[in-house]
């Protein structure tokens, strides 16, 4: 099967300050692929370009075997995206919510009811199916808004910083969703700056100043840089800087 | 196509629940026609008025009886002499002036032309014209009854004059006025809002990953708008002249393209407005900024363009409202058609295709 995600080079400036330096990875189908870093690593800035909301500077990358300069209305058929922002409009119902992004992403009416079902049964949101989202608590928005992102079942779905704010029994239950999305055959493209999270990944990569320091499973990475934890392996990354990084802060 | 709808129906929906924006959609174009309309056909009672009387004579008499008989003016002071009116306006206690010349009698009974000159104090515009129309009416009937009673040709010549404000621009005005505004406040300040608040909450980025592409989600949003201001300007011109009394001599037909145009610039300026900014309170300042408060100084809406400072006579030529009132004049008070309005039309949608243009050049970077 065809790789999820593959990028080369791929680079991204805003005027003089470059994003994503030259990243070059590969998402395999089906698994939960852990993008990390530091706040303003370059994170955001790569999962945008991939979900066709920012034009690269130059590099190359392809979305579920489709190119992201030729190819983004079609990527944007199969893929799921979870902003960093809550995505869910508040002043709609649970319902309503379910209705429309099923409705844009071109749901049969049958397929909407059926996804609605299963998405409150899933949640047991029944009670509350009919009340604003404005009225439900932060952890019961997020799972929301994760099961809405994949309402129309993606072959890869982007999720950045889907637990930011969220206390850490709702955290743990987030990932049990996304578990099951995993298993289900989903690829998960998921941004997170909690070091603990990293260790549910099947791979990761550490960016650090827009560019990709390190790449492999949790356990790889632990063994490599001699440490017991993500966190360790993460402080060793950010702390090497680059030279001339250094010179700069001196 | 089913996507399209899915994201109008959301609009819609955003639109029901939020009560302040109803209040807005509906309640303004109520409270602004009737408040206005009111101010307008408010009635007069016991408006002081003065006399100069040069005939003294029977009939002279009469109508000064009639006049304070019908209760809408009380008799102040006979004066004198012309000098004498002038200071008694300039006071501004007095409202309504009436002269009968020497010989009035004389020339009413023997079926010339007699003459009576109504003086207005036009500063107050609609209260003038109230005044000179109440009064002109009693002065006809009392000369329609001398014609059935006495044989003979006999008229009575009204000839009323506005001091102050001789021309009466901007009378009725408020109308076409309160159209635009509203129409204004409705399409461009509500689309450029419900632009800005999709960034600000960061769903526009999700509506942009889907399927959906960028001329949907901007005629989605737009598209509930167009249609309630279509609602509100047929509403307000249904206000005008069945509560109002405002005539439409001119084709309705008309009119309404005239008002989809106007609503159409409307809306290209609300997301001209949308596509500089990313917040609400932004985009909601940047409306009142540049579009409410022109429209209402400086269109003719509330202050005639006529009396203006030079300088802002010219910066009212780029302000929309302006041309849309005069349209909106010319079709409903004046009858005239396209012939006589293609000039303010022309204006009008060279500003919408300058606005739409200008929008979907920045759009293309900033929506996101």
């Amino acid at each position: 099967m065809e790789e999820a995600v593959i990028t080369r080079k791929l680079t991204k400036k805003f005027g003089d300050f470059i994003a994503t330096n030259e990243i070059t990875f590969t998402v395999n189908p089906g698994e939960i692929f852990g993008f990390l870093g530091a706040n303003g690593a370059g994170k955001t800035t790569a999962i945008r370009m991939l979900c066709g909301l920012l034009a690269p500077t130059s590099g190359e990358a392809k979305v579920a075997g489709y190119d992201v300069y030729q190819q983004s209305e079609q990527i944007k058929h199969v893929i799921g995206y979870m902003s960093q922002k809550f995505s869910l409009y508040e002043d709609l119902t649970v319902r309503e919510n379910i209705r429309f992004y099923g409705g844009i992403y071109g749901l049969s009416g049958a397929e909407i009811k059926r996804q609605t079902e299963s998405i409150l049964e899933t949640l047991s949101l029944q009670p509350v199916a009919h009340s604003l989202v404005a009225s439900l608590p932060l952890g019961w928005k997020q799972k929301l808004a994760f099961s809405v992102a994949m309402v129309h079942n993606p072959k890869i779905v982007f999720l950045d910083e889907p637990t930011g704010g969220v206390d850490p029994i709702t955290r743990r239950q987030f990932w049990d969703m996304i578990y099951q999305a995993a298993h289900r055959g989903t690829t998960i493209f998921v941004t997170t700056h909690y070091m603990d999270e990293a260790e549910y990944c099947n791979r990761v990569s550490i960016m650090v100043d827009g560019r990709i320091q390190a790449l492999d499973t949790p356990r790889a990475l632990k063994q490599t840089y001699g440490v017991d934890s993500m966190d360790g392996v993460f402080q060793i990354l950010a702390a090497a800087l680059p030279p001339n990084e250094l010179i700069v802060r001196c | 196509m089913n996507r399209f709808f899915a994201f109008v129906k959301k609009e819609f929906l955003h639109i029901l629940r939020d009560r302040r924006t109803l209040l807005i959609l509906f309640g303004l174009p109520f409270v602004q026609v009737l408040l206005f309309g009111f101010a307008l056909t408010n009635e007069i009672k016991s408006a002081q008025i003065i006399v100069l009387d040069h005939d003294k004579g029977y009939h002279s008499g009469q109508i000064i009886n009639r006049l304070v008989a019908s209760g809408y003016f009380e008799l102040q002071v006979y004066e004198r002499s012309y000098e004498g009116l002038e200071s008694a306006f300039r006071k501004g206690k007095v409202k309504l002036a009436v002269v009968f010349p020497v010989r009035f009698t004389h020339d009413y009974e023997h079926g010339r032309n007699a003459q009576v000159q109504l003086l207005a104090d036009a500063s107050e515009q609609n209260t003038a014209i109230s005044l000179t129309n109440y009064a002109s009416s009693i002065i006809r009937d009392y000369a329609a009854e001398g014609r059935t009673q006495v044989a003979g040709p006999m008229a009575i010549d009204i000839r009323s004059r506005m001091v102050f404000n001789p021309e009466l621009e901007g009378a009725f005005v408020f109308v076409p006025g309160v159209m635009a505004m509203v129409l204004l406040l409705v399409s461009a300040m509500m689309t450029s809002v419900t632009i800005a608040r999709e960034k600000e909450m960061g769903t526009m980025e999700v509506l942009m990953v889907s399927p959906l592409n960028q001329g949907q989600i901007l005629f989605g949003k737009v598209l509930p708008y167009l249609l309630l201001s279509f609602l509100n300007g047929c509403i307000i011109i249904a206000l005008g002249v069945f509560t109002l009394g405002i005539p439409l001599h001119g084709s309705l037909l008309l009119l309404l393209a005239e008002t989809l145009l106007f609503i159409f610039l409307a809306l290209s300026i609300g997301i001209f407005i949308s596509s500089l900014t990313d917040s609400q309170l932004v985009a909601m300042f940047a409306s009142l900024v540049i579009m409410l408060m022109p429209t209402i100084f400086l269109s003719g809406f509330i202050f005639p363009i006529e009396s203006m400072p030079k300088l802002l006579q010219v910066i009212s030529q780029i302000i929309p409202a302006r041309y849309f009132i005069d349209i909106v004049k010319g079709i409903m008070i004046k009858g005239v058609g396209i012939g006589y309005l293609y000039k303010e039309t022309l204006v009008l949608i060279g500003m919408s295709l300058f606005f739409t243009l200008l929008s979907l050049r920045n759009l293309k970077t900033r929506l996101v």
